[in-house]
């Protein structure tokens, strides 16, 4: 018998690495030759078009109020039409001198806004610091006491009309929204009828033909001698408007409460106000908080159409800022931006907010 | 012993309470209606505003930018408002096709393996849907003056001739032009897809996502490359999903092809809004543009509730 030597298989080769920047890369951009391509192609549009876009906002930019350096040849994207007309764009015709009051009234507004959001504030009293908050706000603005001086709501404008105009009718459509949506399940026929005539009728037009009906048809509906303020009479427009999509939203929420819910609340004799407000409403509303996000941030967006009724809300009076000056009027796309950002910041912080809302709401049934 | 036989028509009961409040709510509305229709006579008459539709035939005496038909200013006002529908409805059809492309598109590419594509596709979502879509409108409108070319150096490709002066079709700058699309309509165009086409990607990535994981797995075990699997066993399930959603966005752009307003393109709310500068009958001309909106939003629904009906699953 030979003696057998122990001959030793070759080694595997290593595991190829699943965790790291190299591993993340190969997996998402060169995983097979599809992908390969896809990155090739989408990543050389990037790199033909991204740079210019910099050098343009960023590296060429004139940051400075000079028109002249922004009319040199060559020169970017002028963002100094922001560092000179900001106070126009964002206040509006609002009286120079008296700009720190929409000032201190929109810092109130927001952050009313944001601890309306906190849910260690979610009190009774959050509703009486909301009526304050307003309070304050207007008599901010409008002035006539106290020593300030009156500004008519005609020269409001800018970023506190924006604010005031999407919390105000955000606030006021919700009520009615609420109303409406049990309207349309409840169990007699003419109320029914009438809320969902209400809510097909206003979802079947756009919010601009109920604009002008505000700014046209309304002063014709007063009784001889009452005028009413435009800003009031756009803001009942847009709350009517809005009312129907959120109440829309809220019926979604009411439908998937399971039918037993409602003969329990029955069964332990609870009246009809009682079960919706106690048990059918809570659970409702947790499940549409989403929809009603997207409803808030549609409001925030839509105020900008008052521009067309000549309230100079942000859009409005960033062409009120621009068209009357020929010196920066060529830079107006520089304005847009500034304010799409604006427009941007609020909208985006919303949907964010809202995802974490869902978050918390899902914790019970996240496993 | 028998229960107590119910008294039906007491104080106390549930359907006598139910008509009070029914007959108590009508009475409401009805008064509010005659309050408004009351004053809106009265003041109609005070400030001598004449009312009625009989100003639909008279000449309505201004130019209108664009039209599908022949329409000059000596022609009726119901030409003229007939002038803006076309245009609204060339608008929104349009639209409807592109946003449906390009959503799809988007919707799909957040499903992409690759993380550039990916990351676009999400960054352009989160972009569009957060800037107000008649901001956009005004931008595009903006770019567009200012970008395109003077009228007699225009950009060329084949036949497509784009200018200050739109989007041309013909042979050469000098012949005549088979057809052209003003730079309003192609901003108005441009600024409600590239808006709307961000919910639908949302849309269609909701649908999607609602599909059972179980069928994308099945399908790979069958040896469906992702693409088919994609075509063949996703969407087709998650159309189901999407087509409700999928409605209102069509709904939504045409609505908000109202906003050409602002630039100028003359839809029919632009012309709504000339024939009340003109004629002072703003109620008349109001009812007209709701009455035109509700029209096509139900002609809409009902093209998709149908085509819904198609796509729903045939259960026994």
């Amino acid at each position: 018998m030979t003696a057998q030597t122990f001959q030793p298989i070759a080694a595997r080769p290593a595991p190829v690495r699943s965790d790291g920047a190299l591993a993340w890369i190969r997996a998402n951009l060169f995983g097979d030759w599809k992908t390969s391509l896809a990155t090739v192609l989408v990543g050389g549009l990037l790199l033909v078009y991204l740079p210019p876009l910099i050098q343009w906002a960023l590296v060429k930019a004139v940051w400075l109020p000079q028109a002249e350096a922004c009319r040199a040849a060559g020169a970017g994207a002028c963002w100094g039409v922001v560092a000179e007309k900001y106070r126009f764009i964002i206040f509006g015709r609002y009286p120079f001198d008296e700009q720190w009051r929409p000032l201190v009234a929109t810092a109130l507004m927001v952050a009313l806004l944001v601890a309306s959001c906190i849910r260690a504030f979610w009190k009774p009293g959050l509703a009486v610091l909301w009526l304050v908050v307003l309070a304050a706000f207007f008599v901010l603005m409008y002035g006539h006491v106290m020593g300030l001086s009156k500004v008519e709501t005609d020269r409001w404008g800018g970023l506190p009309l924006t604010i005031l105009l999407a919390s105000l009718s955000i606030a006021l459509a919700f009520p009615l929204a609420l109303v409406v949506a049990l309207g349309r399940r409840s169990s007699l026929p003419a109320i029914r009828t009438v809320s969902t005539v209400y809510v097909e009728l206003v979802r079947g037009v756009p919010l601009v033909s109920v604009l002008f009906m505000a700014s046209f048809m309304f002063p014709l509906f007063m009784p001889q001698g009452v005028t009413i303020d435009v800003l009031v009479r756009v803001l009942a427009g847009i709350t009517l408007f809005s009312a129907a999509y959120m109440a829309e939203v809220i019926r979604g929420g009411l439908q998937a409460i399971p039918k037993g819910q409602v003969e329990a609340a029955a069964t332990l004799g609870l009246s009809y106000w009682q079960t919706q407000r106690l048990i059918v409403l809570p659970q409702a509303l947790a499940m549409v908080v989403p929809g009603l996000m997207n409803n808030f941030i549609a409001i925030f967006k839509d105020t900008s159409l008052v521009t067309i009724v000549s309230l100079y809300e942000l859009t409005g009076s960033l062409g009120l800022a621009l068209n009357s000056d020929a010196d920066w009027r060529p830079f107006k796309i520089e304005g847009y931006l500034f304010i799409a950002l604006i427009y941007f910041v609020f909208c985006f912080s919303m949907s964010r907010y809202s995802r974490w809302v869902e978050k918390q709401v899902n914790k019970g049934a996240a496993r | 012993m028998s229960p107590p036989k119910k008294k039906n028509w007491s104080w106390r009961s549930q359907a006598f309470r139910g008509l009070v409040y029914q007959v108590l709510a009508i009475a409401l509305i009805g008064l509010l209606v005659w309050f408004l229709a009351h004053n809106t006579a009265l003041n109609m008459k005070v400030r001598g505003i004449q009312s009625g539709f009989d100003f639909l035939t008279q000449q309505a005496g201004f130019d209108i930018g664009e039209s599908l038909f022949d329409y000059d200013p000596t022609q009726a006002y119901w030409r003229a408002f007939m002038t803006g529908l076309f245009n609204t409805l060339r608008v929104a059809l349009l639209g409807i096709v592109l946003i449906t492309l390009l959503g799809t598109l988007l919707g799909v590419g957040r499903f992409s393996h690759n993380a550039l594509v990916r990351g676009l596709c999400s960054a352009y979502v989160e972009l569009f849907r957060n800037i107000p879509v008649l901001l956009q409108l005004l931008m595009w409108y903006l770019l567009l003056a200012e970008a395109l070319p003077p009228m007699d150096v225009p950009w060329q490709l084949g036949p497509l001739l784009l200018s200050k002066n739109g989007l041309a079709w013909q042979a050469g700058i000098e012949a005549e032009a088979l057809f052209t699309l003003s730079p309003e309509f192609l901003a108005v165009l441009l600024g409600l897809t590239l808006y709307t086409a961000a919910f639908v990607a949302e849309v269609v990535r909701a649908g999607i996502a609602a599909v059972p994981r179980g069928q994308a797995e099945a399908a790979a075990a069958l040896g469906l490359s992702r693409g088919q699997s994609m075509r063949l066993v996703m969407l087709p399930q998650a159309l189901r999903v999407i087509i409700p959603p999928l409605t209102n966005q069509y709904l939504n752009l045409t609505k908000n092809s109202s906003l050409a307003v602002a630039i100028g393109y003359p839809d029919v709310v632009s012309i709504a809004n000339t024939a009340i500068n003109q004629t002072g009958r703003a109620v008349e001309c109001i009812t007209i543009v709701m009455a035109i909106y509700l029209c096509t939003s139900l002609a809409t629904s009902l093209t998709m509730n149908w085509y819904n009906a198609r796509a729903a699953i045939k259960e026994r």
